[in-house]
């Protein structure tokens, strides 16, 4: 029985304990629900269900999740524009293509792959413009990035003229929706994609390791050699680069680009992902895979209430009160004093049997 | 319970994931007394410490205090403070981008009648304070702008105004020069008269037989004896730290690094850094150690900082090997072949919440470039061999740095530097905050590398310790460099070069 228990310390002492136990919490009471929770199903040659629906929708979050977890390991701050700059790159991505000042395209202006690296290379640029400011100008993050969070947006719709953009070009949907004959989302691949690269290249190079340096000291890894100014860059360049893709995908989904309304408070959930996947926000140490359950986590509360029937408006509140719960099963100081009332609770049982013990003995 | 008696820990046990870090370990002070607490590094001085202030809790044992009912058990630096129990730890823990005043206050600022701070009523205390103290600063200053001595200063002033009985301070001297250190102790005597037990942790023999009445001495976590400072000659106390008889210290021979042939590794022509050092030229030969001596703040640690790049020089050459090296950052040094093993471990070298493999590995990773990674098995191999090597006590390889004692973190830099192979290494105080025995050890390998045809400059505020494996010293004074000793240096001579007499 002891292994048992020993053995079930050892699993909740895992670093990833906790993100993936509020995930299986969310996904339980989703069951409990409703029984069709786990159903999946084939309609019309593609598959279909609620989790279905919680992966294919969580992507955009999930992508941006990954550049967030750089951007808090190595600046200790967030990267609040990557909303803005997912509008931004759709805008470009959709006027490139349909031509500016052209409210509805049928035909495209240039191939629609340029378009569409041309959106994610925009969100670089925003990434880069950020990094520059951060690190080489060394303005705190959250000041750096309000920049672009207020000003991305609003380029975005002059890039559009001041409409809603539509790109009525069938393999445009491809990426938000479904490509013909493959049941599966698309935005799923892509999402699978970038978690691929990045995870091969942190696994690859030792940027994980210059990052987490970076992050928990800045000056000693300048001494030992590491460009500290270079690798913090670098992060927020992915992360800009990410903000891009999201963008693009989110785009594909509606075949427009809605300035107002793409990527709207996605940077707030980006960054929930981060701290849910039991991440520091005060950088340094990080796990993506952690991250990246955080970011389903979220869409899977989201989608949850939006089927429990919760209004669109009141859906922040309860969701607020959930996330409250999840942060603080992790915090440290809830957790220290729980297993220092186990503890307490445990010597008193034995103070108790030893007394029994001794009572016998007379 | 004898008397006078104003503390006493019985049986203190406290243990680490794979450390045990105090085994029963005792300790009692004694109100006006100055008691020391020796030990090597890891011996458990600053845990047994942190258990009575209230950092850690012990796992078991008792500590009762004078006036206190029964068991305490401080669960809070405040709980210990509330009791008065005050403490000035080895590095500085202070706000260090608030004002010397708010500084001394902070967490009990003086209030108005309507519940806003009154700046002025602590502005004036805290002048007088200072002042009380002889301490001549002025106390709006933010306390980063000052020197880490007048840091310290602050942050014992603090305690001593908090009305304590019972005052620890670790280290306090590691960052102050004599006079400073002069003036702590006048301090520290006059708290003495009053009544206030002092728990002194210092690596300094000398300054515990200036200083203090009663030694206690610790090793492995466990209590090894208390003796009145006259029955305990230094041999006998280094001897019950050590736990042998140690060969004498002095059985190590200033012969180190000869100037051997006429190799020259380094040679720095008209260097500067505006603001920090004025131009200097330098040059060392092939398995030389080269001592840069002078008072706290005379520019030793920012010349170095120059040569190896950390401050980009703005005038002036630096050629490594007979060619020109224009080192823009430290990777530029590095790849040339340089180390430099930085004066303030705690902002320049740790990187405490990585483990200690990748501590060890950072610089050659960094040196071999992003994308050509270390396989795992050579990290895991290159860490095992240092941690052997240096004797690191650490639980694991995988262990954050920061769990680890302060002697080990730095050996743990020292690794970071050895591993990279240098040709030419810089050690800026490494033995600062380190106890006897690793003193002789790092000594020791300085002499080894230097056999070896490394060329290392060395940093040290204790003279001794340069004259013992330094074959020439350049003494530094005023951010500049102003001369050089070779030859027969003498303890004498040395001082009166770094006190302005005539440098030859």
């Amino acid at each position: 029985m002891s292994s048992v228990k020993q053995n079930i310390k050892k699993i909740t002492k895992m670093r990833l304990f906790f993100p993936i136990f509020c995930m299986i919490l969310v996904l339980l009471i989703n069951l409990i629900k409703s029984s069709a929770f786990f159903k999946v199903a084939v309609n019309n040659g593609v598959l279909y269900g609620r989790l279905i629906d919680i992966i294919n929708r969580g992507s955009e979050i999930a992508i941006l999740a990954v550049g967030q977890t750089l951007v808090v390991a190595v600046s200790a701050g967030t990267d609040i524009s990557v909303g803005s700059v997912m509008s931004l790159a759709a805008c470009g991505c959709c006027t490139m293509l349909a031509g500016y000042g052209v409210n509805s395209a049928t035909s495209l202006a240039m191939p629609m792959i340029a378009g569409m690296i041309g959106g994610i290379l925009l969100g670089g640029l925003c990434g880069a413009f950020n990094g520059v400011l951060v690190a080489n100008l060394k303005i705190q993050p959250m000041v750096a990035t309000l920049i672009l969070y207020t000003a991305a947006r609003a380029v975005g719709l002059v890039l559009c003229n001041n409409q809603i953009t539509y790109i009525r070009y069938e393999p445009y949907k491809y990426l938000g929706n479904f490509i013909p004959g493959v049941p599966i989302p698309t935005a799923i691949f892509i999402t699978a994609a970038v978690i691929a690269v990045i995870t091969i290249f942190l696994r690859k190079t030792s940027l994980g390791l210059y990052i987490q340096s970076v992050g928990v000291n800045a000056r000693a890894s300048n001494i030992s050699g590491i460009n500290s100014k270079l690798i913090c860059f670098v992060c927020y360049l992915i992360c800009g680069l990410c903000a891009g893709i999201a963008g693009i995908v989110a785009s594909s989904r509606i075949y427009s680009a809605d300035s107002n309304n793409i990527g709207l408070n996605f940077e707030l959930d980006s960054i929930l992902a981060v701290a849910l996947g039991g991440n520091s926000l005060a950088g340094g140490k990080f796990s993506m895979a952690g991250s990246i359950i955080g970011a389903y986590t979220i869409q899977a509360i989201t989608t949850t209430l939006l089927a429990m029937g919760v209004s669109t408006d009141q859906a922040p509140v309860v969701k607020a009160i959930i996330v409250i719960l999840i942060v603080a099963i992790q915090a440290p100081a809830l957790r220290a004093w729980m297993e220092g009332r186990a503890a307490r609770k445990l010597a008193a049982e034995k103070a108790a049997g030893q007394a029994h013990a001794g009572k016998e003995a007379v | 319970m004898e008397e006078n008696v104003l503390i006493s820990m019985r049986d203190i046990t406290k243990t680490f994931p794979g450390v045990t870090a105090l085994d029963h370990a005792e300790l009692t002070l004694r109100k006006g007394e100055i008691h020391a607490l020796m030990g090597e590094n890891g011996a458990g001085k600053s845990t047994i410490i942190k258990c009575l202030t209230g950092v850690y809790e012990r796992d078991a044992g008792e500590i009762s205090m004078d006036g206190v009912e029964g068991n305490i058990f401080n669960h809070s630096t405040q709980d210990a403070q509330k009791i008065g129990i005050a403490t000035v730890y080895q590095e500085v823990n202070l706000c260090p981008n608030l004002s010397i005043a708010e500084n001394l206050f902070i967490g009990r600022e003086p209030r108005k009648k309507s519940g806003m701070i009154d700046w002025k009523t602590m502005r004036r205390k805290a002048q007088q304070i200072m002042d009380d103290l002889k301490i001549s600063v002025n106390v709006s200053n933010v306390l980063e702008n000052c020197s880490l001595a007048i840091q310290q200063m602050v942050a014992i002033a603090r305690a001593v105004d908090m009305n304590c009985r019972l005052l620890i301070l670790d280290e306090p001297t590691s960052s102050l020069d004599d006079n400073e250190v002069a003036k702590l102790f006048a301090l520290m005597r006059s708290l003495k008269e009053k009544g206030v037990g002092i728990l002194f942790v210092t690596h300094f023999l000398d300054q515990v037989y200036e200083v203090c009445d009663r030694i206690t001495v610790m090793r492995n976590g466990k209590f090894v004896g208390e003796y009145p400072i006259a029955d305990l000659p230094r041999v006998k106390l280094v001897a019950a730290m050590l736990g042998k008889d140690l060969d004498d210290l002095s059985s190590i021979k200033p012969e180190g690094g000869k100037t051997s042939g006429s190799d020259v590794v380094v040679e720095a022509e008209n260097l500067s850094h505006k603001g920090t050092i004025k131009p200097f030229d330098f040059k060392i030969h092939k398995g030389e150690v080269v001592g840069l001596t002078g008072l706290l703040g005379s520019g030793r640690s920012e010349m170095v900082r120059c040569i190896f790049g950390a401050d980009k020089a703005q005038t002036g050459t630096l050629k490594m090997h007979g060619k020109e090296l224009k080192a823009n950052a430290p990777i530029d040094s590095i790849k040339a072949g340089m180390g430099f093993l930085p004066d303030d471990r705690k902002l320049d070298g740790c990187i405490g919440d990585l483990s200690v493999r990748e501590n060890i590995i950072l610089a050659l990773q960094a040196r071999q470039g992003m994308f050509h990674t270390l396989p795992k098995s050579k990290q895991n191999e290159l860490a095992d061999k240092y941690i052997d090597m240096l004797q690191i006590k650490t639980a694991s390889r995988e262990t954050p740095l920061k769990q680890l004692s302060g002697g080990n973190q730095q050996k743990v830099i020292l690794a970071r530097w050895l591993c990279t192979g240098p040709d030419f290494l810089i050690l800026d105080e490494p033995t600062r905050g380190i106890d006897i025995g690793t003193k002789t050890e790092f000594q020791k390998l300085v002499l080894k590398f230097a056999s070896e045809g490394m060329s290392v400059v060395f940093i040290s505020s204790e003279i001794e310790e340069m004259l013992r494996t330094c074959s020439r010293m350049c003494v530094m004074r005023d951010g500049a460099k102003v001369g050089e000793i070779e030859g027969d240096m003498t303890q004498e001579s040395v001082m009166s070069a770094i006190a302005g007499g005539d440098a030859k």
